[in-house]
Order: structure tokens, then C-alpha cells, then sequence
């Protein structure tokens, strides 16, 4: 017999640079990935430049200009910074502007207190706290009362309007949505029949047939000449819509518990409320994490539908700034625009939960 | 059926009478009498699927059973939920798969059900739990995750875990069959440690060295029936059903 001493560890042969390997590896792996590339590569050739002329190389960033003078060759952004409190704050009077201000402010301000008391044992108190308290001091503001003027919210628009209503869409579905997804799992009969007509009908509905509804139906159900205002009957709608998918979304993380987890909670004579919020949802909503976020881009995106029941969202403000006779015919400069932010605000929310993927994908191993 | 019994045993812990059980059409116990005293150490085995698993977990309710009688320590099991948590507060499990909380730490999976269901404070629950983790072992892991561990340690945290709750009674179903071998003894010994204590345990296992050392009964089940029960010296060297030969035989070549 024979012993055999221990060989070296060796690099693995690199005869490629990164980039070309990386080249070979995804755009050239096979002959219709080559054809793909090209195909693509001939349309970027196509569309950016035009697109670069417009935006940025025939365009005009004379902010002073007006749209006689800004010329028709490229884009006029003077329109952009002309309107900008309109995108931005919609039909807000003027001088109660710091009260939006006041808002965002306020959220940053807790989010950084947040994180800056992460390790301290008063931070699930806190959160709690926060979510309970901010909606509140965020609707005085906006709206009015408590010695602030009433601002009518035929009032709010641009991109402080898409905030809130996807915010009060994201916040108020979420515990409803944990609530259906509990009930469509529910060993009551006619708890889990509920949540599966209410889940199953609004997944099997357009949004824009759910605003429509909210906003022509539900009044039906208050007395005449009560006003119910408009923005609350799209809030409710939006929320309505999220809920069914948000409990979809959670559902799918129940289904992944082991059933051994049930099991154990069981054995160890915890009931049925202890074993659902300390052992279910917590490793239910980890895993659903992902999925969560991606549900608020989707929602985040649909928001501005609610034009189309005569709500000023950014996208709506296009409409309202172009039809000033002074910036007739700048729509593409607006909607531009309006994209771009919109993208820098999807993009981030969607980075932002790539990461947390990971991080969590990675808490689940090790 | 003779019920052998030691002097320092004395009364019966858990009586079960008349027990079936059925999965839909499926008989998975069929009639059975069994009676536990307290402090009394019980190994059941039996080939696969035999009922060993449904049995013991009709015993803490985690299965329903359509006919005869459970009671553990004086509380008859029935579909009344303070009933049932009454049971399960005296009685703790050990799973094959550990079951820990992959979400919570070891310590807080281990002072979990003494916090919520036994109203301890955390600091008592704490403690003990400190001390039971230093019992089985592993007190420096106390601030890890479940998955940071090795199989035999995790299966010794479920161990800690439910005695936390100072059971009077222990149901193990199969805890080192998820192990692999050089884990096996690490457990097995702690469960040792355990039987000499006095607390009450029922523990479905294959491991015969287990059942030799410590065991006070042996119960042999197939096809949802006890066949044979006896000491272990009576059952591993005279096994009188033709059905336990077969089985004792096939455990032991392999
Ligand atoms: N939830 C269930 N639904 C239907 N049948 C089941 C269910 N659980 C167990 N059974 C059946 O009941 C019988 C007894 O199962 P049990 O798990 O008690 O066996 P066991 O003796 O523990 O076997 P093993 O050694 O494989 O764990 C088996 O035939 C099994 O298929
Ligand atoms: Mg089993």
C-alpha cells in the first residue's frame, strides 16, 4: 500500500479576460444568441440616437425661455422647470407648500432615528409607534384641521398625490392582506369562502374596472348629497385591489412552512393566535419579502390610472400644464419626465429589494 | 398482558383505552390498551408504518382519534382546547427533524413556551433555559441560529427546549434517525441522563442499545397493534411472536 502526500491547490486556468468571457457567455453562447445581439445591437443603433439628439443634443436648457423662443427641434426644458411645483405638489396653494415639505421631511426624520436606534430593545416599540402615529400627523398636514387650513383634496396632485396614494394602498393592504391570506387558510368554512370570493373576484378584475366601480358604486351606498370624496373612493378601491394580491403573495410564503413547524408550536401548547404571529407570520412574511416589494412597484406603477377618474397624479399634470396656453404642445417634454422619475423611484425600490433578497436568502442558509 | 413493573414505580401517568385511530379509510391503530406509570421509560418499536408515530402523538393530541380514551395525568383528552393545552403543558416532544424555530435564536426557542404559555418572566425563563443548555451541552451556542448548528446539536436544543417547560412527560419520535451516525451517541447520551432523572418517557426508537440500558418496557406495534410488550431483557432474548423474531432478526443483521 501507499500513502500519497497532500497536492497544492491551483487557480483555475484564466486564459480570457472578465469582459470578453462575460461577452462569450452571454451574448454569444450560440448562433441565435449572436443573431439576438445583433438584432438588438441595430436596434439601440436606431432608436438612441434620436432619442439623445432630442433630450440632450438639439434640446434647449435655457430655463428662461418661453415656448416661442425655446424652438421645435429638440426639447424645451424651461417647461420642466416652469412647472416644477405642479409635478411636484400639484394645485397646493403656494404658501401652505411647507406643509408637503413637513411631511417628507418627518418621514425621513423617523426612518434615520430608526435605524440610528437599531440595536435598542424600544425598537419594535418604536416601529409600532411610528405606524401608528405618522398616518395621522401626515393627514393633518396635508389636509387640514387642528388650527392648519383645510386644503380639499380636489387640491392634491402631482407626484405628492402618486406618493400618498400608493403609500395609503401599501400600508392599508398589507394587514389585510395578512388577514385573507390567514382566512383563505382558515379550517372555518365560511371565513376561508369569503377570503376566496374576495381574493379570487378582485384578482379577476382590471384596476381600472375596481376605480371605476369604487367610484361610481360605493356612493350609492351613502345617502344623496352626502359629497364622498373622490380621492377616498380611489384610495379605497386601490387598496381593495392591493389587499387580494398582497394575500396572494402571503399566502404562497405560508404554504412554504414545514408543517413540523406547526407541529412544534402545537406540541409546546402555545394557541392558535401565539403560534400564528410568533411562529407563522414571521417566517412566512420573511419568505414573502420579495414578492411584497415587487406587488408594490406593480402598485406603485398603477397609481397613475387614477387619472382616469379625475385625479391630478403627475401623469395627470402633463395633461393640465400643456393646456396652459403658454406651453401648448410640450406633452413629450412632460412625459419624459414624468418617466424618468418615475423610473428613478421603481428602480430604486426595486434594487432595494434585490438586496434584501439576498440578505435574507443568505439568513435562511447559514 | 403482563405489565411488568419496578418498585419505585407507582402510578399511572397516562392511560389509554380502546384506542383507534383511522386516516380516512385507513385503520391505523386498532384497539389499543396501554397503560404508563409515572417515571416509567418506554421504547416502542416496529417496522414502518406500523403506527408507532400516530401513536405517540394521539398521546399530546397532534393526531385526532375517532374512538376509546386518553388521560394524561387526570385530564381525559377531548376536543375542548383548555383540555388539550392542559395535556400538551405537561407534556413535551422531540421531533425526528428537530423542529427548532430557524427564525428565533436558541435561547429564545427554548424560552418561547415558558414565557407564553407558562407565564414565566423572561429573566426566570432565561435562566433556566441557560442551565438546561449547559445540561445538554451546548450553552456557548446559546446566541445562534438553529441552522448554525450540527444536526446531534440542534436535536440537543429540541431536547433542552422541551424540558424548559419541566414536563412530566417526554415523547420522543425517532430522534437520531435524522442523524448521521457519529452524531447519534452525543444524543442518545443526554437522553440517558434523562431516563435516570425519573421524568416519564415514551420514546419510539430502533436504537436497541438505548432500550437495553435504560428501558423499563419494550412495546413491539405492526399494522397499528401492539403485539408484544416485555422487559428488555425478556424481549430481546426470548421474543415470543414469530412477528418480533422476524423483525428483531432484520434490525439486527443490519
Ligand atoms: N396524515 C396521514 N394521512 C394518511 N395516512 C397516514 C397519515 N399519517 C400516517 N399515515 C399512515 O398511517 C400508518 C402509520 O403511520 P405512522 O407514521 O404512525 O407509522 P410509523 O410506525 O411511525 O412509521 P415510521 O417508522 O415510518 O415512522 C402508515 O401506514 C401511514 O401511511
Ligand atoms: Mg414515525
Amino acid at each position: 500500500m501507499a500513502v500519497y502526500p497532500l497536492k497544492e491547490t491551483k487557480k483555475a486556468p484564466q486564459s480570457q479576460t472578465k469582459a470578453i468571457q462575460w461577452l462569450k457567455e452571454n451574448l454569444l453562447s450560440s448562433t441565435s444568441n449572436v443573431l439576438l445581439t445583433l438584432v438588438a445591437l441595430y436596434l439601440i443603433y436606431l432608436i438612441l440616437p434620436p432619442i439623445l439628439n432630442w433630450t440632450i443634443f438639439d434640446a434647449n436648457f435655457d430655463l428662461t425661455a418661453d415656448n416661442d423662443s425655446c424652438g421645435r427641434e429638440g426639447a424645451c426644458w424651461a417647461f420642466i422647470y416652469d412647472n416644477f411645483k405642479m409635478f411636484i405638489y400639484g394645485f397646493y396653494p403656494e404658501e401652505e407648500l411647507w406643509r408637503i415639505d413637513a411631511m417628507f421631511g418627518l418621514i425621513v426624520v423617523m426612518i434615520m432615528f430608526g435605524s440610528w436606534i437599531k440595536k435598542s430593545q424600544y425598537r419594535m416599540h418604536y416601529i409600532i409607534g411610528a405606524f401608528l402615529v405618522y398616518p395621522v400627523a401626515a393627514f393633518f398636514l396635508l389636509h387640514g384641521g387642528l388650527g392648519l387650513e383645510v386644503v380639499g383634496t380636489d387640491k392634491w396632485g402631482g407626484l405628492t398625490l402618486t406618493i400618498v396614494v400608493a403609500a395609503v394602498g401599501i400600508v392599508a393592504s398589507f394587514p389585510l392582506g395578512i388577514l385573507f391570506a390567514l382566512g383563505r387558510q382558515s379550517k372555518m368554512r365560511i371565513v376561508r369562502f369569503i377570503s376566496i370570493v374576495f381574493i379570487e373576484f378582485v384578482r379577476g378584475v382590471p384596476l381600472i374596472t375596481i376605480l371605476f366601480m369604487a367610484s361610481v358604486i360605493l356612493p350609492l351606498f351613502f345617502s344623496v348629497g352626502m359629497d364622498f370624496d373622490k380621492l377616498l373612493r380611489a384610495l379605497i378601491g386601490i387598496t381593495l385591489f392591493q389587499t387580494a394580491y398582497i394575500a396572494e403573495v402571503i399566502r404562497g410564503g405560508l404554504q412554504a412552512i414545514p408543517k413540523g413547524q406547526y407541529e412544534a408550536a402545537d406540541a409546546s401548547g402555545l394557541n392558535f393566535v401565539q403560534k400564528t404571529t410568533l411562529i407563522i407570520l414571521p417566517q412566512a412574511l420573511k419568505i414573502s419579502i420579495p414578492n411584497i416589494v415587487g406587488s408594490f412597484i406593480a402598485l406603485f406603477k398603477d397609481t397613475t390610472l387614477i387619472l382616469i377618474i379625475g385625479l391630478y397624479d403627475m401623469l395627470a399634470i402633463v395633461g393640465a400644464a400643456t393646456s396652459n396656453s403658454s406651453w401648448l404642445g410640450r406633452n413629450s417634454e412632460g412625459y419624459v419626465f414624468v418617466a424618468f422619475v418615475m423610473w428613478v423611484i421603481l428602480y430604486s425600490m426595486s434594487r432595494y429589494s434585490k438586496k434584501l433578497e439576498v440578505r435574507f436568502s443568505t439568513e435562511h442558509k447559514n | 398482558m403482563s405489565n411488568p413493573t419496578d418498585d419505585r414505580l407507582c402510578c399511572d401517568i397516562i392511560e389509554i383505552k380502546g384506542l383507534n385511530k383511522w386516516y380516512g379509510e385507513f385503520h391505523a391503530l386498532k384497539n389499543i390498551d396501554l397503560t404508563v406509570k409515572e417515571g416509567e421509560i418506554i421504547v416502542v418499536c416496529g417496522p414502518s408504518g406500523s403506527g408507532k408515530s400516530t401513536l405517540i402523538r394521539c398521546i399530546n393530541f397532534l393526531e385526532k382519534f375517532q374512538e376509546g380514551s386518553i388521560v394524561v395525568d387526570g385530564t381525559e383528552l377531548t376536543d375542548d382546547v383548555k383540555k388539550i393545552r392542559q395535556v400538551r403543558s405537561e407534556v413535551s416532544m422531540v421531533f425526528q427533524h428537530f423542529n427548532l424555530f430557524p427564525h428565533l435564536s436558541i435561547i429564545d426557542n427554548l424560552t418561547l413556551a415558558p414565557i407564553w404559555v407558562h407565564n414565566e418572566t423572561k429573566q426566570q425563563a432565561k435562566e433556566k433555559a441557560l442551565t438546561l443548555l449547559d445540561r445538554v451541552g451546548i450553552k456557548d451556542q446559546a446566541e445562534k441560529y438553529p441552522n448554525q448548528l450540527s444536526g446531534g446539536q440542534q436535536q440537543r436544543v429540541a431536547i433542552a427546549r422541551a424540558l424548559c417547560t419541566s414536563p412530566k412527560i417526554m415523547l420522543f419520535d425517532e430522534p437520531t434517525s435524522a442523524l448521521d451516525p457519529e452524531m447519534i451517541s452525543e444524543v442518545l447520551d443526554v437522553m440517558i441522563e434523562l431516563a435516570k432523572e425519573g421524568i416519564t418517557m415514551l420514546c419510539v426508537t430502533h436504537e436497541m442499545g438505548f432500550a437495553k440500558k435504560v428501558a423499563d418496557r419494550v412495546i413491539f406495534m405492526d399494522e397499528g397493534q401492539v403485539i408484544e410488550q416485555n422487559t428488555p431483557d425478556k424481549f430481546f432474548d426470548n421474543p415470543e411472536s414469530e412477528r418480533l423474531q422476524l423483525f428483531l432478526d432484520q434490525i439486527l443483521t443490519n
